[in-house]
């Protein structure tokens, strides 16, 4: 203990100063971090309560809880604050941006000025996005399907586009700081083959956030320009396209999609490691399935419109290609298992957060596989089933993945430790209270329920309120976490620098880090996930 | 006790099993996979946990092994594309003697127009055993025409039309779905599909008030809207004489070829200068907002009926428009 009271007492990053100005016009990244860690808080809740009042509403098949026009703005908003303001900067803002600089054996980012920049970018977006919602909100869907964004809806569609504009840029900058970083920065002795596999998949994201962000921030510009002043770019009334336009948009949306999962799979590698104590399986393979899923996830765009009306060739490459995008993602999942294999286990929070990772991201990316076939598709596209797919990856996946890192890197991000307990508590409610919740999904789409329906055939009742009661489940899954987070701030014993005897550089620094990260450089001269050559010291806290 | 719980919606179309014997496929691949996962999982963590495997052994990696899990599921994965592909391609391809019904959709109902001239709101009458290609339109925002007994969907655009078809099997009334988000009332745009047996069908049929059929109607369009004149029955017209044009290639003046289907059709007639036909000159109006969806849909039924000699759907008028083109 004694050691651990002196890591508090020693000057920090959170103690360095104080004040609110110390705050917010720190360049720091991992006060940055915190400050996005803060914002994308709110915003989660924010989306999930539009989330609960979806679920509350179909809990019965007439439309009766709310008006069909506040149904519709519910899953839209839902969609927009939970995609462009949390899970995009999920990962890369908060847990990149704490811990690429240490992992690397850096300072800081490379730009931390620009840094801050990305920060109040991503603040002005979604001010301007809940300031549209506030107005009276935005009914489009978060994929504003033209003609329908640009001609006939009467909400606050330039609103909240311009927030996601906005928030756009703070993408970029984020990505091109990493980027920067991580080639520019690393210590002497960190190459690439030494890299930590977080980093390489948040450089993976990285570089889907500098070539794809700006294609989506364009065309939501032309839905603006063409809502505004009848330019005609996708209203086949004013001589435009309107598969222009889910080109366009899926162009982006669909990289998005390994822009969200990618910083996940990074955090699954490192904590796989750690409680297994071994070096990664097949370490080249993971790194690279990262930059395979990032470039191949750019050239499978289409399969979001096998039934809108395209060629049935260009639906066959796409479908071909979506295929191939599935099978890094496989390699992926079989490598951590295979890590796992004589390995050291313990059952702490992080690792079995990354347990419900693997499962869930198992079955979503299977059930990915049933959407690539085309003669499934027609089938189940826009139906319940594309629904239950797409949250066993971003819900099941990159949620659990951020819950895993969360709790993983706490202890040096706060200098605390969380109760054990408790964390494992809301790590199993998650796991149930997910499952429960979009499971009987996946049979609702097959049976054909269409998605984004206020009111529903009354067949379909009983799935229904089981993936209601599932998600009242997962809702305290997640409550729990942000009490005993806040509750550790003050009472949570003090994290020694290396509580889960992990190695990486992060943990070679006192617990918060101080501001200047490292008191001297580190010097890399072991291999990535050297577990072998890591003392097998029991640790007491923690548990 | 499964009567009260489906997991599976009514097989109603010669398609419908065809795309579940492939989902059961999948779902049993799938679930041999995602058990295999937890399986592993659950077994490593057990056996090697901390407190009777306190020593890892490290492991590198192994090549064959990232070779096997690399390429099985990609030979297993192109099995399942070559299928899903191939289900794809028969719905792309209606066959050549299917009955046509158009459709426009709308916010936030559907209409359904026959060939007989018939129409339809929000109920869709069909017989068993007919092949059905349905052609259609929108009047506003995108739609989807999603029959889930059918396992068919195909959205429906603004400005063009999109095709699907299916074969009926099975009598019964089946959930017609608008699956593309499309405003306020898109849960409310829903309809029945009501598959009759043949008799019961032409029973149906000759009950409903018609105005003549589609491509009658679509032919008192063709001389109202004064296209008579100009697309005449002989080679002195001043527009390409349309007799026999629907399905073949049309060879047009900046050299290209096109095939003349419902959308070039349609495009013909609201933007009649995106393709000039070789030999004539670009002088036609558009008559974009001039003519609805319906009165559209009835134009093309009229030229599409010209290519067919034994006046499938035009009927007796047929012989009037052979007449006319015969005194001139």
């Amino acid at each position: 203990m004694a050691t651990a009271v002196q890591t508090v007492e020693r000057e920090n990053y959170l103690n360095a100063n104080y004040g609110i100005k110390s705050w917010l016009l720190t360049t720091d990244h991992k006060r940055i971090a915190m400050l996005y860690l803060i914002s994308i808080t709110a915003m989660f809740w924010i989306g999930g309560f539009f989330a609960m009042m979806i679920r509350l509403e179909l809990l019965t098949p007439a439309g009766d809880l709310v008006s069909s026009d506040t149904y519709n703005k519910l899953f839209t908003m839902h969609g927009i604050v939970m995609v462009f303001f949390f899970l995009i900067p999920s990962v890369p803002a908060v847990l990149g941006n704490f811990l690429i600089p240490l992992m690397v054996g850096a300072k800081d980012l490379a730009f931390p000025r620009v840094n801050l920049l990305s920060w109040y970018l991503y603040m002005a977006g979604g001010i301007t996005a809940l300031t549209a919602m506030v107005m009276g909100g935005v009914d489009t869907g978060w994929t504003f399907y033209t003609p329908f964004s640009t001609t006939y809806s009467n909400t606050h569609v330039i609103g909240a586009a311009v927030g996601i504009f906005i928030a756009g840029f703070s993408s970029i900058l984020t990505g091109l700081n990493f980027i920067i970083t991580i080639h520019r920065m690393r210590a002497p002795g960190m190459t690439w083959r030494r890299l930590p596999l977080f980093c390489w998949s948040n450089y993976a994201a990285a570089l889907i956030m500098v070539l794809g962000t700006p294609v989506i921030a364009i065309t939501l510009l032309l839905v603006a320009f063409e809502r505004a002043f009848h330019i005609g770019v996708f209203n086949p009334q004013l001589g435009g396209d309107p598969l222009l336009f889910q080109h366009l948009f899926w162009f982006y949306s669909h990289p998005a999609v390994y822009i969200m999962i990618l910083p996940g799979m990074g955090v699954i590698s490192e904590i796989v490691t750690c409680f297994s104590r071994k070096r990664v399986f097949g370490y080249e393979f993971v790194a690279l399935a990262s930059i395979a899923i990032a470039v191949l996830g750019f050239l499978v765009w289409a399969h979001h419109m096998f039934v809108a009306g395209i060629s049935v060739y260009a639906a066959l490459v796409f479908s071909l290609l979506s295929y191939l995008v599935a099978i890094p993602s496989a390699v992926k999942v079989f490598n951590w298992t295979a890590t796992m294999y004589k390995g050291s286990i313990r059952y702490n929070t992080p690792m079995l957060y990354a347990f419900g990772f693997i499962g869930l991201f198992t079955v979503g990316g299977l059930t990915g596989v049933f959407l690539a076939s085309l003669g499934i598709d027609v089938h189940v596209t826009d139906t319940y089933f594309v629904v239950a797919h797409f949250h066993y990856v971003m819900v099941g996946g990159m949620v659990m993945a951020y819950m895993a890192g969360l709790h993983f890197w706490w202890p040096k991000m706060s200098g605390r430790m969380y109760p054990e307990g408790w964390a494992k508590l809301s790590a199993l409610l998650v796991f149930v209270g997910f499952n429960t919740t979009f499971f009987p999904q996946f049979i609702l789409g097959y049976m054909g329920s269409p998605r984004r329906y206020h009111a529903y055939p009354p067949e379909f009742q009983v799935l229904n309120v089981l993936s209601t009661a599932g998600s009242s489940i997962l809702a305290v899954g997640y409550v729990l976490p942000m009490i005993y987070f806040l509750w550790s701030l003050r009472y949570g014993e003090p994290a020694p620098p290396n509580p889960w005897n992990a190695v990486g550089l992060e943990w070679m620094t006192s617990s918060p880090p101080p501001t200047h990260n490292f008191d001297e450089t580190p010097v890399v001269t072991w291999e990535a996930y050297d577990y072998e050559n890591q003392p097998q010291e029991e640790v007491t806290i923690g548990h | 006790m499964w009567k009260n719980f489906p997991l599976f919606p009514e097989r109603a179309s010669a398609l419908a099993w065809q795309v579940d014997g492939l989902y059961f496929l999948l779902v049993a691949v799938s679930a041999f996979f995602t058990l295999l996962i937890f399986a592993l999982i659950f077994f490593f963590a057990v056996k090697y946990r901390r407190s009777v495997h306190p020593h890892p052994v490290q492991i590198e990696g192994s090549l064959p092994l990232e070779l096997a899990w690399t390429l099985i599921p990609l030979g297993i994965s192109m099995v399942f594309f070559a299928w899903g592909s191939l289900i794809y391609f028969q719905e792309a391809r209606p066959p050549k003697d299917a009955m046509e019904v158009y459709a426009v959709a709308k916010q936030w109902m559907w209409k359904f127009e026959y060939e007989g001239g018939q129409r339809d709101i929000n109920q869709l009458h069909l017989p068993v055993g007919r092949d059905v290609k349905m052609i259609m339109s929108s009047q506003d925002v995108i739609h989807s025409f999603y029959v889930p007994a059918f396992r068919i969907k195909a959205d429906v655009l603004p400005g063009r039309f999109t095709t699907t078809w299916f074969r009926p099997t099975k009598a019964g009334t089946y959930h017609l779905f608008c699956a593309e988000y499309c405003g306020t009332d898109h849960s409310g745009m829903i309809g029945q599909v009501i598959v009759m047996e043949p008799a019961a069908y032409q029973a149906w049929m000759s009950g409903g008030s018609s105005t003549g059929t589609l491509a009658a109607n679509g032919q008192q369009l063709f001389q109202e809207l004064g296209c008579s004149t100009c697309h005449r029955f002989d080679t002195q017209g001043r527009g390409p004489n349309l007799t026999g044009v629907f399905g073949r290639p049309v060879l047009l003046e900046d050299g290209r070829t096109v095939v003349a289907d419902e959308n070039y059709l349609r495009e013909s007639i609201l933007s009649p200068g995106a393709k000039i036909v070789s030999g004539f000159k670009p002088i036609m109006p558009t008559f974009q907002g001039q003519v609805s969806e319906e009165n559209l849909m009835a134009l093309v039924a009229y030229v599409k009926s010209l290519a067919q000699p034994q006046g499938k759907a035009a009927g007796g008028n047929e012989a009037a428009a052979q007449g006319t083109s015969n005194t001139q």
